[in-house]
């Protein structure tokens, strides 16, 4: 960001929410399937066809709404009237000035709290297809409509402008993630489109309370694409500032292959969209049952497992790397980090190998079982087993399950006693006189050398720092200190 | 006071896609202004006691549970489309409108 400026975002996510069917009709909500094949009367919004809201869509709305400490509340539906044909209705059913949930917030890792203004309920729409020369949106020939997501029901969760920068709208899009996963309202795959994130950017000079022009940016599907797409919209922002010019109200198209933002339509103003309450709904009310069953059955909430790890470790006196935990939790291995560390294994060890080595293979590590993972754990940290051989047999552990003993049995990783190490220690100096010699007179340099030798000569059974610190008391002998 | 302007009229037709000659934008100007007399008739009413009325019926939490049911055949669908290309609806080039 260039100096005297600062980025100011505010993010619209729309989660698809993990019903068996969808909002208002009993077709099914599912991913994949043969275009045009779960549509009826009431998403094509036939005559005569009246929706009738879904129950477990509620529900899951207003777990969503407790989990971001909003307030629940009694709630209308309107028609967003608009013509575009990736609504068969020319409508969108939404929610507008009276939305289920208000007021939240959502703390992030680092301490930093960003407000959310609603999570509301609608429909999603169609999806389009551009035929033609590029297969983008511009200088199509046609388009194709596939109405199997018209109608899925979804929140769109309103951040407040808080956001400062790419990274923290990256960390607020994976702890939010997090909470629409916990809450079962999501399974949060932004490769299929159950998460998409709509980015609202201005700048203004640092130090400055009033919020600048601001473009919307859409066609954001992963995090890489948020985040680079902050920053290219908020450079050229600024560059247009710094000319002498002015930044337009717009919705803007994030094209991932050129890395830039260009704008799709002159925003429409909101009465443009005729908002007009649906008559064929009634209003929403959170009810007891409701709200019980907003409640009920929620999964540990990200910044809920963040505080148990950092409890767990306080009380072994152990440090947690934040990095570490943040892998962890989003791949949910954290578990298996508590489970081993409450059979003994050491909660340092355990969450670096959990977060380094498991994490490269997280659907196999999730069904490790604690115990073995354990046991590795402590053959490492009692000097059983070099970082190196740890993490081949945590590799095979991985792959085949079975006991860590067994697989260093197998691969001959064999306890090698201190006697056995001292010796081959011994021989390689034996060997290498002249190294020897530069080591004694203080070069550093040459400890890999020796290192490196006695990994030979015991093929990789020793553990480096074991062998530095016996070359160091060899060294300080012959020095004859 | 109530009333409408032949611009209001020309945008709103815009956005609801309908192509109107100068004679029909003439003759909904009176009319719609007309309607909004009526409409401005009413607002004079004192209805300070009245709390605000989402539905004519007062009724809430209509919900169904979440199972699935019947959809439509997809070929009966695509038959009632102008054109249909692999299972999809053929609509004219979204965002024609552009620079």
């Amino acid at each position: 960001m260039p100096e005297g400026y600062e980025t100011v975002v505010g993010l619209e996510v729309h989660c698809e929410l993990a019903t068996a069917t969808k909002l208002f009709c009993g077709c099914p909500n599912v991913f994949g399937a043969e275009p045009n094949t779960n549509i009826c009367p009431v998403c094509l919004g036939l005559p005569g066809s009246l929706p009738v809201l879904n129950r477990r869509a509620v529900e899951l709305a207003m777990r969503i709404g407790t989990a971001l400490g909003c307030e629940i509340r009694p709630s209308v539906f309107h028609r967003k009237n608009y013509f575009y044909p990736d609504m068969p209705k020319d409508y969108q059913i939404s929610q507008y000035d009276e939305p289920v949930n208000v007021n939240g917030r959502l703390e992030l890792p680092d301490g930093s709290v960003v407000g959310i203004e609603r999570a509301h309920i609608e429909e999603d729409t169609g999806k389009t297809t551009h035929v033609g020369a590029t297969g983008r949106i511009h200088g199509a020939s046609h388009s194709l409509v596939d109405y199997n997501r018209a109608g899925v029901p979804l929140v769109e969760t309103v951040s407040a402008p808080d956001i400062r920068s790419a990274e923290q709208a990256r960390a607020y899009v994976i702890e939010l993630r997090g909470v629409l996963v916990a809450t079962g309202a999501s399974d949060g795959r932004m490769e299929e489109g159950s998460l998409r994130v709509d980015a609202n950017i201005s700048v203004r000079p640092t130090g400055s309370d009033i919020l600048g022009t601001r473009c919307e940016v859409k066609n954001l599907n992963s995090l890489r694409s948020l985040v680079r797409a902050i920053e290219y919209e908020a450079r050229r922002q600024v560059e247009l500032l710094e000319a002498g010019g002015a930044v337009t109200q717009e919705t803007r198209h994030w094209d991932e292959d050129a890395g830039v933002t260009h704008p799709l339509r002159s925003k429409e103003e909101a009465y443009d969209y005729r908002y007009f309450q649906e008559p064929d709904l009634v209003p929403l009310v959170p009810d007891a049952a409701l709200l019980e069953a907003a409640t009920a059955g929620e999964a540990l909430l990200p910044s809920d497992r963040r505080r148990r790890i950092a409890e767990v470790f306080a009380a072994h006196g152990a440090e947690a790397s934040a990095e570490q935990v943040l892998t962890v939790i989003e791949l949910d291995l954290d578990q298996l980090v508590l489970d081993a560390v409450e059979v003994g294994a050491d909660a340092r060890l355990a969450l670096a190998r959990a977060a380094n080595e498991a994490a490269a293979r997280p659907d196999d590590a999730r069904r490790l079982d604690p115990r073995a993972f354990a046991d590795l754990v402590k053959m490492e940290h009692d000097g059983k087993l070099s970082a190196t051989q740890s993490k081949t047999v945590l590799g095979a552990l991985l792959e085949e399950g079975g006991d860590p003993a067994d697989i260093a049995a197998r691969l001959g990783y064999e306890a090698l006693d201190t006697a056995e190490l001292e010796a081959a220690v011994d021989r390689v100096i034996a060997e290498s006189p002249d190294e020897w010699t530069r080591y004694v007179g203080g070069d550093a340099k040459v400890t890999g050398y020796f290192v490196g030798k006695v990994m030979q000569a015991t093929k990789g059974r020793a553990d480096g720092k074991v062998v530095s610190s016996v070359l160091a008391a060899r060294r300080d002998e012959a020095a004859g200190r | 006071m109530a009333g409408i302007g032949i611009d209001e009229v020309r945008h709103v037709a815009r956005l609801a896609r309908l192509e109107l000659s100068d004679e029909e934008l003439h003759g909904l100007v009176g009319e719609l202004t007309a309607l909004l007399e009526h409409v401005d008739a009413i607002r004079q009413l004192d209805t300070s006691g009245v709390p605000a009325t989402a539905h004519a019926i007062p009724l809430s939490n209509v919900l169904r549970d979440d199972v699935v049911g019947p959809c439509l055949e997809r070929d009966e669908v695509l038959a009632a489309a102008p054109a249909a290309e692999e299972g999809r609806i053929v609509v004219p080039a979204i965002l024609r409108e552009e620079p």
